[in-house]
């Protein structure tokens, strides 16, 4: 199609050609094109088939609001063409058509009778024989739906940034009122944004010829600092947050003050066959012409209630388009219709229409007029005017009651809260500069900014807009509950209500007559403002048709809930970035160059095993080995009052602990549970070295933390976590290869088990602590994680001649089980006590000082515990899975395996257990049941591999 | 649930910032009376209306303070750090 000349204001670059392709076929546009306003030009009139009929639709508001426009964008389904941008390359496809929008098959129910597919089918029809449901469902899903999503999750992601704003004052809306009103916001001081779906501010001014007023406007609220999102949809109101979705990013905007500038919404007219493409709302027409320099149709007619047709009938006139009759359902005149009268056009008052003519295409209009008479005339365009329904929703959201006007026939806004404002024509102000002046002012006295001479300006501007709003051009428009739809019966043809779910007038009535008599059951039987448009084309025509079947006025009959999102979001972008951080060593390097299995461990990155596990927990016990334990929680408490804290957060005695020695230390929780184990060093006086699990160190320094504040204690906890390297070096080689690094005298005499030294290893100050996780004489090496690869490399140097080798998390968990060490979390549960684990030695109940879980301990340890934790003795064969479940004697489940291993020293398998207290004497005979199998294990009590503890000490 | 806590220290930031200790509470009951001991460990007054509470700046500088909060519709009317005077 070859479009007008240029017009003034026009949003389409034609210096920049691009292309795209529709259904493989390729489409030319301009830049600034949508894909919609392309399509037309390419001579594209169905765009979409609707819901349930598969009628062939067109565009309709080219504004983003109704449904007719949608498809798939580079496999994305569910876009607006006529609002996406047309972009060089875009891949687009139609929805809900097969095999053609041309030619669609299931178009074949448009032509069944009503009753084969009344309102509610699905909760009559597809319901027996039972037993073929999974056929009807394969029927309904293939019928049903619009689009498909891609099936690789590649395709599918989605990045999405949030951002966090705290506003003084949101806009919603950058029509003039919204720019009105954020600009003197701004001036006065305030800290404004101002979020607008449209790709550029102006609103209808972009439309209608005022595209110069909406730039100096722009220009204007960006010099007063105004923070402007252009194609940014608010989605809700939470509290005085509201989410505003632009692009990949999700703004969460928090504002004390919100202004509401979002205007109306022209409704379309209900007659029969009134969704066949060609027909348009006014503002779709115009906007077609003055941004795309499209002409929508080549002879129309204009049916309208209001000021608008006419002005659009006008606009259409002067760019070229034959204007056959314009039919205003009121009876007065004004202005533009001598104007149109004067350019010839014929003038029909007191008429509505009353049928569209064609299938695909519009191709005559039947007029009616209040006394009957009927006139059909030849076009290609109906452009309809329904009345201006002002879009309350979002403030609906954020507490203001709706209310519906018999006067104006509209739902409007009443009351509003505090913190809520509103300006424009969603409050029915016709001077909308002043309107959004009024409201900006206001919102900037309540941040108590202006001066006297501002608040002045509210005072004379509040007089001056609370008198009756002067309606537009002398003429009142006709209340949209005047122009009645008339009965379809009359001329066949179906009049569609909701065109997203493609209900009718029939239908809806049918839902109110089958007992369906409130509006918001009429909505979940029958389905009308739960498509892509929520109402925006129907909810009014719902209630006044709801008002109409069950005999009530309009304003009893309410309106349903408005909910979040207003505007249709991908579940990708409230879902946030898929976001997996990755905690590593200062030596995942390291390990990674020696081909060790890197798993996850919690939110960490650790080790498994270096190739063989098994053969790595012998190699430790025959000879030396290192593991990484930089995981590890480490605390410096310290303070006057460090040792106090620790004396009554745990249940032994912390304070007796001399300097220099270590300690294990189980912390329990004020009920008496296990909620983290680890070492306690003391380095002097007035500092201790905690350490907890790795996944605990956040969760404990929390604890410490709050117990500090609330006591008052003079003291300090620090989490040095990421700070420092942990290495253990275990084995009997042990001694001597931390001899060679180390400037420290390593015999036994010297330092001995659970003592603390500060000692340099390989020139890198380092705090020792000799402990016995896997059960071999060992160290622990705490120092600076800027020297981890010095020291591992200084490690392994002077390590080669005891054949010192790493290892990993799975030879650490297999040697520690041969001494029955307890890991919690993996052997005890949110229940497990220290009396039940086997570590009631733990708790010191004789002392004086009062500690954390105290009374709860003091029942648990005179209770009876009803399971215990021990050691199994496993036969041979396949290790039964952790979690197998523990039989008591009468065969009932009991109790469970937490750990099971084939033991690297003893060469036979082993475990731990919960089993009933009365099963838990060494020698005792019990029942694992893993899955099918039965195994006979029996209790040990004693760990198999040095009880004594000698290896540990030597 | 959306609203927004001033941390003493930081300033301003939305809840989500945040993590919930829960209402102020006497100390522990010192006796073995099992009901006490329960009651201490799991009961909370939750009243209807303004509370005293603690909240940790989880995403910030990880100090605890407490807040007075009213629970039917989160309007905070201070918060403040711990006010204690000496050591144990």
């Amino acid at each position: 199609m070859r479009r007008p000349a240029p017009a003034p204001g026009e949003q389409i670059e034609r210096a920049r050609r691009i292309s795209f392709s529709f259904d493989g076929r390729s489409v030319p546009a301009y830049e600034g094109d949508t894909i919609a306003s392309a399509l037309f030009a390419a001579g594209q009139r169905t765009f979409s088939r609707s819901f349930k009929y598969h009628r062939p639709r067109g565009l309709l508001c080219c504004s983003g609001q109704c449904a007719n426009c949608l498809v798939a964008v580079d496999g994305a389904p569910g876009v607006r063409a006529c609002t996406e941008p047309a972009r060089d390359g875009l891949r687009v496809e139609h929805l809900n058509a097969r095999p053609s929008l041309e030619h669609d098959a299931m178009a074949v129910v448009d032509r069944l009778p009503s009753r084969a597919l009344p309102v509610g089918f699905y909760y009559k029809t597809f319901q027996r024989p039972r037993r073929l449901w999974p056929l009807y469902e394969r029927i309904l899903r293939s019928a049903a739906g619009l689009g498909r999503l891609p099936r690789q999750q590649a395709q599918r992601s989605w990045e999405t940034e949030y951002r966090r704003r705290h506003a003084d004052v949101l806009v919603v809306g950058a029509g003039a009122a919204g720019l009105s009103a954020a600009i003197t916001a701004a001036q006065l001081g305030a800290d404004v944004v101002l979020a607008d779906e449209d790709v550029r501010p102006g609103g209808r001014l972009l439309d209608e010829g005022g595209h110069e007023l909406a730039a100096q406007l722009t220009q204007r609220a960006r010099d007063a600092g105004v923070e402007l999102l252009s194609r940014a949809a608010v989605l809700g109101y939470y509290d005085g947050l509201s989410p505003v979705w632009q692009g990949s990013t999700l703004h969460q905007v928090r504002a004390p003050r919100h202004i509401y500038a979002t205007g109306t919404i022209e409704q379309p007219l209900l007659f029969a066959d009134n969704d066949r493409p060609g027909i348009m709302l006014s503002g779709g027409a115009r906007r077609l012409l003055a941004r795309y320099g499209l002409t929508p149709g080549t002879r129309a007619v204009v049916a309208t209630v209001g000021e608008r047709g006419l002005q659009a009938a006008l606009a259409l006139q002067r760019a070229g388009v034959s204007v056959a009759a314009v039919a205003d359902a009121r009876r007065q005149s004004g202005s533009s219709a001598a104007a149109l009268r004067a350019a010839g056009v014929s003038m029909l008052d007191g008429a509505t229409v009353r049928r569209a003519h064609g299938r695909r295409a519009l191709t005559a209009v039947t007029l009616a007029t209040v006394g009957g008479a009927e006139r059909t005339i030849r076009a290609d365009l109906l452009v309809v005017s329904g009345g201006d329904a002002p879009a309350v929703a979002l403030p609906s959201q954020a507490g203001v009651r709706t209310v519906y006007d018999p006067r104006s026939g509209v739902v409007g806004l009443g009351e509003l809260p505090p913190g809520i404002g509103a300006a424009g024509s969603v409050i029915g102000d016709a001077d909308v500069l002043e309107s959004g002046r009024l409201a900006g002012l206001r919102a900037a006295h309540a941040l108590g900014l202006g001066d006297e001479h501002s608040r002045e300006s509210e005072r004379m501007l509040a007089a001056a807009l609370g008198a009756e709003p002067a309606a537009l051009n002398g003429a009142a428009p006709v209340p949209p509950d005047a122009v009645a739809p008339l009965p379809a019966a009359a001329s066949g043809g179906r009049v569609v209500v909701c065109s997203c779910e493609d209900v009718t007038t029939k239908e809806l009535s049918q839902a109110v007559w089958e007992g369906f008599d409130s509006i918001e059951l009429a909505k979940r039987y029958s389905t009308v403002t739960m498509g892509p448009c929520q109402g925006r084309m129907c909810q009014l025509a719902c209630i006044r048709l709801v008002a109409d079947a069950t005999g009530r006025p309009a304003q009893e009959i309410g309106s349903t809930t408005a909910r979040p999102p207003w505007s249709t979001v991908p579940l990708g972008v409230l879902a946030g970035r898929p976001f997996e951080p990755a905690k590593r060593t200062a030596l995942h390097d390291r390990h990674r160059a020696l081909h060790a299995d890197v798993r996850w461990a919690g939110d960490w990155r650790r080790a498994y095993d270096y190739g063989d596990p098994a053969a790595e927990a012998r190699h430790v016990a025959a000879h030396v080995g290192v593991i990484d334990v930089s995981t590890l929680g480490k605390l410096l408490v310290r303070g006057p009052d460090a040792a106090a804290l620790l004396d009554r957060l745990y249940p032994s005695a912390m304070s007796t602990l001399a300097v220099g020695r270590a300690r294990y230390g189980v912390l329990t929780s004020e009920t008496g549970r296990i909620s983290d184990d680890g070492t306690v060093c003391r380095l002097d006086v007035e500092t201790f070295y905690v350490t907890t699990t790795s996944s605990g160190a956040g969760a404990v320094e929390q604890w410490f933390s709050w117990w500090l504040t609330d006591w008052g204690l003079d003291a300090t906890v620090t989490d040095v976590t990421q700070a420092l390297t942990a290495l253990n070096l275990a084995g009997p080689g042990a001694r001597l290869v931390l001899g060679a690094v180390a400037d420290l005298d390593c015999s036994n005499a010297a330092f001995p088990y659970l003592h603390v030294r500060h000692a340099n290893v390989a020139s890198v100050p380092c705090l020792l602590v000799r402990l016995g996780f896997t059960g071999e004489l060992g160290y622990e090496l705490h120092f600076s994680s800027a020297h981890a690869e010095h020291v591992w490399g200084a490690l392994f140097a002077a390590g080669a001649a005891e054949q010192l080798r790493p290892f990993g998390l799975e030879a650490q968990r297999q040697l520690r089980l041969e001494k029955h060490h307890v890991i919690v979390g993996q052997d005890t549960d949110s229940e497990s006590t220290p009396f039940s684990s086997g570590m009631g030695w733990t708790v010191k109940l004789a002392r004086e000082a009062d500690f954390i879980g105290r009374p709860a301990l003091t029942l648990a340890a005179a209770a009876e515990a009803e399971q215990v934790l021990v050691g199994l003795a496993l036969p041979d064969g396949p290790l039964p899975a952790e979690g197998a479940v523990v039989l008591d004697q009468a065969g009932r489940p009991a109790g469970q395996v937490t750990s099971a291993r084939v033991g690297p020293r003893l060469g036979r398998a082993l475990g731990l257990a919960w089993v009933p207290a009365a099963l838990a004497r060494d020698g005792a005979g019990v029942t694992v049941a893993d899955g099918e199998r039965r195994l006979a294990a029996t209790v040990a009590t004693t760990p198999p591999y040095d009880p004594q503890g000698s290896v540990l000490r030597s | 649930m959306s609203f927004v806590l001033t941390c003493p220290w930081c300033g301003p930031r939305e809840v989500t910032d945040f993590a919930y200790g829960g209402e102020i509470r006497d100390a522990a009951p010192g006796g073995e009376d099992r009901r006490e001991v329960f009651g201490h460990a799991y009961l909370r007054r939750n009243v209807a209306g303004e509370q005293t509470e603690w909240w940790f700046h989880r995403s910030g500088c990880r100090a605890w303070f407490l807040a007075r909060r009213d629970t039917r519709d989160n309007t905070v009317h201070w918060t403040a750090p711990v006010q204690r005077a000496g050591s144990a």
